[in-house]
């Protein structure tokens, strides 16, 4: 099998390739490898449009930060702020 | 001119740090890590720390940016803690053990039960937003420690892959055999979940 037919027919090295495109450049040899193998699988397509989008949602990106909302515990908060009022006497 | 001053009450106010830094600090720590309790910890022992080292402050940066780069030093203890002993297995992580999971070993093909399938498209609305990020969030805690360590430097903080690697004590070659098993176990997980 001739180098192109085999990435032609190789999801995993494309899948590969589509992580590594997303943090850092390819070379020609693999962009020209990936492109090839998209134009001829739309499995691979898709993993590609999910691999994006999940990517911004984990970085917060696409809607914002996952914990925006989120706050620390408000009994946590006083317990701590009492250790710490308690340090600060010590000295 | 200016004073070398030493550093001064006014300059930092222990006081206020849990109104003002506690729930920023949290959501910093929850975002690298995933666990709400660990997350917990790092902010009181980052206080703690914090309180020790007053007079180290001098002033060069806000007290929020030299809190949070305390914190950020001890989520890398953490990482490099919970990593350390997994290096040897990861070893053992080359590209053909994947080939078996996802991938057809003969021709590479995406075995047919690991075939991505469209998701159900996420819209601008709040509360479905929640629950995908929840997915996502319990679909992380699946993941090994190592793989969250990397994947959240990397996407979270986009540190350059040579510091993850010394930091982590992971060879470039594994770095990036992670980067594409995290996808795809995130990916499948998410498949399964988000219906």
């Amino acid at each position: 099998m001739n180098p192109i037919t085999k990435i032609a027919y190789n999801c995993q090295k494309a899948t590969f390739l589509i992580e590594k495109k997303q943090l850092s450049p390819l070379t020609a040899r693999e962009k020209m490898e990936l492109k090839i193998h998209l134009a001829g699988c739309s499995v691979c397509r898709m993993f590609q449009q999910q691999s994006i989008f999940i990517n911004k949602m984990f970085s917060g990106k696409l809607f914002g930060n996952r914990y925006e909302h989120i706050k620390l515990d408000e009994d946590f908060k006083s317990a701590l702020q009492q250790k710490i009022e308690q340090k600060l006497e010590e000295h | 001119m200016q004073d070398a001053k030493p550093a001064t009450v006014e300059m930092v106010n222990p006081r206020q740090w849990i109104e003002n830094y506690a729930d920023y600090l949290y959501r910093y720590a929850l975002t690298r890590i995933n666990d709400e309790e660990q997350a917990r910890d790092l902010v009181q022992e980052t206080f703690l720390a914090g309180l020790e080292k007053t007079a180290t402050f001098e002033g060069k940066s806000s007290e929020k940016t030299w809190l949070t780069a305390i914190l950020k030093n001890k989520i890398i203890d953490l990482y490099r803690k919970k990593s350390s002993g997994l290096s040897a297995k990861t070893e053992a992580l080359t590209e053909e053990t994947f080939q078996q999971d996802f991938f057809d070993a003969e021709d590479g093909h995406w075995k047919q039960e690991h075939r991505p399938k469209e998701f159900i498209a996420l819209q601008e609305e709040p509360l479905q937003q929640k629950e995908f990020n929840n997915i996502l969030q319990g679909c992380m805690k699946k993941l090994p420690e190592l793989w969250y360590a990397i994947f959240s430097m990397k996407h979270i903080d986009e540190e350059p892959t040579e510091v993850i690697c010394t930091t982590l004590k992971v060879t470039p070659s594994n770095f990036w055999v992670i980067i594409h098993r995290t996808k795809l176990s995130l990916r499948a997980c998410l498949q399964k979940h988000w219906i």
